[in-house]
Order: C-alpha cells, then sequence, then structure tokens
C-alpha cells in the first residue's frame, strides 16, 4: 500500500505519480489522505490500480478513468467519474451534482444519495444509486444503465434515448419522451447482475424495480409539432 | 461563479472564534471569487445599542470627528469604531432614524453598508485575503455571520457592487449566481419607491426582498418569492437578527453544501471551505433542496 498526503504533497504531484504508472505496475494499492474537498483528484487514471481516497473530495474526482478502481471513504462534490471510460468508482458517502455525466463505460456505485443531474448525457456507464437521486436525472441519456434503490426527482430521464432506467421507489415526475416500460426476464438479469456489481443484491431484489425509458417520440421530427419549435 | 460561506454558532463558547472560523472558510472560497469579497457578522444583539456601518472613499477626513459631529446633531452618545474604509457607529437604539438623516447632512459622501441591532457589513475590492486584513475579520466575535467571495459577471468591480447587500435592519443577502430580469425588476422596484444605487443584479435581488417585507411579507414568504418573481441562476444566502436563511432556484446549478453539529450549522458553496471546522468529520453534511427555504435560527 503506497500512501500519498494530499495537503503534503499536492494535487499535481498526486495525479502525475497516478498517470506514471502505466500497463503492469507492482504499485497497485495506493491511498490517498488529506483530501480535504480538493477537486480534481486522481483524474484521468490508466492502469489497473486501486485507489482509496480517505475523506471527501471536491469537484470532478475520477474523471475520465480508466482501468482504475476509485474507493471514496467519504462524500464526492459535483460531477464525480464525469466522463469515465471504464473500471469502478465506489461512493461510500453522497454525491453532488452531474455524478457520472458523459460517462462511456465502467461502473459508478454511491451508496448514499445523488442530487441532480446524475448520469446526465450517459453514454454506456452503468451506475448504481443506494440512496435517491435529484431532478434532471439521466438527461439526454444515450446508453448504459441508471439503477435507483431510493426515489428520483423531477424530470426523470428527460429527452432520453437508449439508457435503462430502474428505481425501485417512487419517481417525482418523468421527462419529456420518458415512459414506464415493461419489465422482461432479460431486465430482471441485467438488474440482478448490477446490483451485485454495485455492492447491492444484499438490499434490493430485482422484482422491486420499475423500468423506465424513450417512448422514441422525439427521434425524429414531426410535422405535427412545427408550430412548438 | 462566487463563493459564499457561512457560519451560524449554537455553542456560545466558540462565540469569540467565529471571525477567524469566517475568515478561514473567506479565504479558502477565493478562486472561485477573487473580484472583491464581504462579510456580514452579527454582534452584541438586544444590548440596547444599534449599530449603523459606513463606508467611505475617503475615510480620513470623512471619518474625522464624526463622532463628535453627530453626537452634537442627535444629542446622544455615539461611539465610533473605525476599520480602514468602514466606521461603525453605535447609538441608542431609539435614535436610529435621527443618526440616518444626520449623517446624510454631516457626510454626504458616506454610504451606509448596514443598520441594526446587531449586524456590521465589511466589504471591499482585492483578493479576500486582502480585504480579511485590513478590516481585521480574524478578531471579530459574534454569534453567526455570512461571507462571499465575488467573481464579477452582471456589473463593475466596486466595493459598491460587492456583497454582502443589505435588505434592511439587521438583514443582509449574499448571491452566487446571475439574474436574468433585474432589469425590469429594478423598474418595477423604482415605480414601488425603492431604488437601488449599482447597476448590480444581486442587489435588485436584496431590493426585492425589502419591498416584499414593506409589503407584510416575513423573511420566509419574501424568499419564497423569489422562487416565482426573480429570473436566473441563485442561491440566496441571508442573514438575519438571529439566524441565516438559504434559497436555490429550483435548476439548482449554484452549488451549495450544508454541514451541522451540536456545535454550529455551517454553509458553503463547496465542501472545502467546511473541512477545518470543529467536528467536521462527524457532522451531518448534506446540499439544501432546490426551490425550498431553510432557516436556522437562535
Amino acid at each position: 500500500m503506497q500512501t500519498f498526503d494530499l495537503e503534503a504533497e499536492g494535487l499535481r504531484a498526486l495525479n502525475s505519480t497516478l498517470h506514471a504508472l502505466k500497463g503492469q505496475t507492482n504499485a497497485t494499492a495506493w491511498e490517498i489522505v488529506n483530501p480535504k474537498g480538493s477537486h480534481a483528484i486522481a483524474v484521468g487514471l490508466d492502469a489497473p490500480i486501486d485507489v482509496t481516497v480517505r475523506g471527501s473530495t471536491g469537484y470532478y474526482c475520477a474523471g475520465m478513468n480508466k482501468q482504475a478502481t476509485v474507493r471514496v471513504k467519504g462524500s464526492a462534490g459535483p460531477g464525480v467519474a464525469e466522463n469515465m471510460m471504464s473500471g469502478t468508482v465506489i461512493i461510500d458517502g453522497n454525491a453532488s451534482q452531474y455524478a457520472g455525466a458523459t460517462g462511456r463505460g465502467g461502473l459508478l456505485v454511491i451508496k448514499g444519495n445523488a442530487s441532480s443531474r446524475c448520469g446526465v448525457s450517459m453514454k454506456g456507464i452503468n451506475i448504481v444509486v443506494h440512496g435517491n437521486i435529484g431532478h434532471m436525472s439521466a438527461f439526454m441519456a444515450q446508453s448504459g444503465n441508471l439503477v435507483v434503490l431510493g426515489d428520483a426527482g423531477d424530470a426523470l430521464g428527460d429527452s432520453c434515448y437508449e439508457a435503462g432506467l430502474f428505481v425501485r421507489g417512487s419517481v417525482k415526475s418523468l421527462g419529456a419522451d420518458c415512459i414506464e416500460k415493461e419489465m422482461r426476464p432479460e431486465h430482471i438479469d441485467l438488474l440482478a447482475d448490477l446490483l451485485k456489481q454495485g455492492e447491492a443484491d444484499a438490499l434490493a431484489k430485482p422484482a422491486d424495480f420499475k423500468r423506465y425509458g424513450s417512448a422514441r417520440k422525439l427521434y425524429n421530427f414531426n410535422i405535427d409539432n412545427a408550430a412548438d419549435y | 461563479m462566487c463563493g459564499i460561506v457561512g457560519l451560524f454558532l449554537k455553542d456560545k463558547s466558540l462565540e469569540p472564534q467565529l471571525g477567524a472560523m469566517l475568515t478561514d472558510m473567506l479565504i479558502t472560497m477565493t478562486d472561485r471569487g477573487p473580484d472583491s469579497a464581504g462579510i456580514a457578522i452579527y454582534s452584541g444583539a438586544d444590548d440596547g445599542k444599534a449599530k449603523i456601518t459606513v463606508q467611505s472613499a475617503n475615510p480620513d477626513t470623512d471619518f474625522a470627528n464624526l463622532d463628535a459631529d453627530l453626537k452634537k446633531e442627535i444629542g446622544a452618545p455615539v461611539r465610533m469604531t473605525v476599520k480602514s474604509t468602514h466606521a461603525v457607529l453605535e447609538i441608542p437604539d431609539d435614535k436610529v432614524d435621527a443618526a440616518r438623516a444626520a449623517i446624510t447632512d454631516l457626510r454626504p459622501a458616506l454610504k451606509v453598508m448596514s443598520v441594526g441591532d446587531s449586524l456590521e457589513i465589511y466589504k471591499e475590492v482585492g483578493l479576500p485575503k486582502d480585504v480579511a486584513a485590513r478590516f481585521d475579520l480574524a478578531k471579530m466575535t459574534g454569534t453567526h455571520g455570512i461571507g462571499h467571495t465575488r467573481m464579477a459577471t452582471e456589473s463593475a468591480v466596486t466595493t459598491m457592487g460587492a456583497h454582502p447587500f443589505s435588505t434592511g435592519p439587521d438583514q443582509c443577502l449574499v448571491h452566487n449566481g446571475s439574474l436574468s430580469n433585474h432589469n425590469s425588476l429594478r423598474r418595477m422596484l423604482a415605480h414601488e419607491g425603492i431604488f437601488t444605487e449599482t447597476l448590480n443584479d444581486t442587489e435588485v435581488g436584496a431590493a426585492y426582498l425589502t419591498w416584499r417585507m414593506q409589503k407584510g411579507a416575513t423573511l420566509g414568504e419574501a424568499l419564497e418569492g423569489t422562487l416565482d418573481d426573480i429570473d436566473g441562476f441563485f442561491t440566496f444566502v441571508v442573514g438575519t437578527h438571529d439566524g441565516f436563511g438559504v434559497v436555490r432556484d429550483p435548476i439548482a446549478c449554484k452549488p451549495a453544501v450544508m454541514a451541522e453539529t451540536d456545535q454550529y450549522v455551517a454553509f458553503g458553496s463547496e465542501y472545502r471551505a467546511l473541512v477545518n471546522l470543529p467536528g467536521i468529520d462527524n457532522a451531518r453534511v448534506w446540499e439544501p433542496e432546490p426551490a425550498t427555504v431553510y432557516f436556522w435560527n437562535h
């Protein structure tokens, strides 16, 4: 285990040290102490390493992650795991707005609540939230899956494309072109796998969820709506 | 961008450190707002004396003998404490109207920053650390306070464009965001007899609250009204005689984090601002919900 004191050594030193770990490395376990809400902790990683942050983080923690597992032993500020490509990011506490935004792959697990715009414009990432999510979540979500064990705020899935949205609790309102959909056996299987990956299989059963997705009515220009543009 | 900090003490033993704690929080928010900084601090409530905080571009001439001149005009004792470009005038609380009128006559160039039983407002252009040093904010004591670091978007970087803005006796407002309909609101408020001094959008927000409360709304009702009548992005924090309030617009893109322990309730635009507070690791930390008015009172 390598320990890095962020307060003493600084952000640039941390990220350049982690960026230097390419391909095979023996230094696979890292611990970051004294994060104190700093921004951009462990962004742009591209190695199969395991990073644990002991405390809460600021903006954009673990953004653009590839391969690495980043675990935050606290809460995360805005834009955690933004544009993640692969790997796993696990937040023990809550996440602020636009968690997992534009993510293209990998897994983001939030054990507390996520606030507004969780999974906005997600493009392949899987997100599992143990608590609730805020308004405008999965806005323009394109692919990937968002699993919420708690409740969803206003305008869930507004203008979404082909992302899968699964919510166990209530949905305050659905966004434009987002509808409830039938839960077929393949969705139950998918959900069971995602709950297991998201360390939530002991907390919820796939059958308790409802599935939401695109009604696909905004995909093409509709002449009847011309007056609305 | 802008930075907001706020601290409401439940534990009286922390009151001597209020200024030091708020100053640390304020300086942490420098990169959200390096243009100017300000602080509103509440102390000495219900002591029978009122405070008027005034600001001058020429403090040496404007503040010279101001206490003696004011005492002669209002016929009551005046205690003046000068801090750089600001001075706090302490007067008996039944002499506030007389003193305000006298100040206008005696020193027409002075700007009144705040009036109230316990509120003092200090604000200037410059880096938050320089503003804090100029007013010796770290040595101030009190029950609660709010601070602001400004990155200007809607009007010039001037002392009067800095936050907090006073909205009435012992009331003030700071803002992170930008208002879209401030010009039409400013014209509407002028028709109603509420005049603003700057082209700043936040001052219109403050004037809106003043107007609503003049019409009989409580501060809570006036803050609810911002959600219907004010267009734009905002996280507002308001200071009151006995506490502070928070409201975010329904879209809530401007960040806000709160922390509560047995000793205090704290507000920060970012968690970074809160990390040096005592017991923060075990505090309840959360984000205030959009379009919801929160208050903490003594």
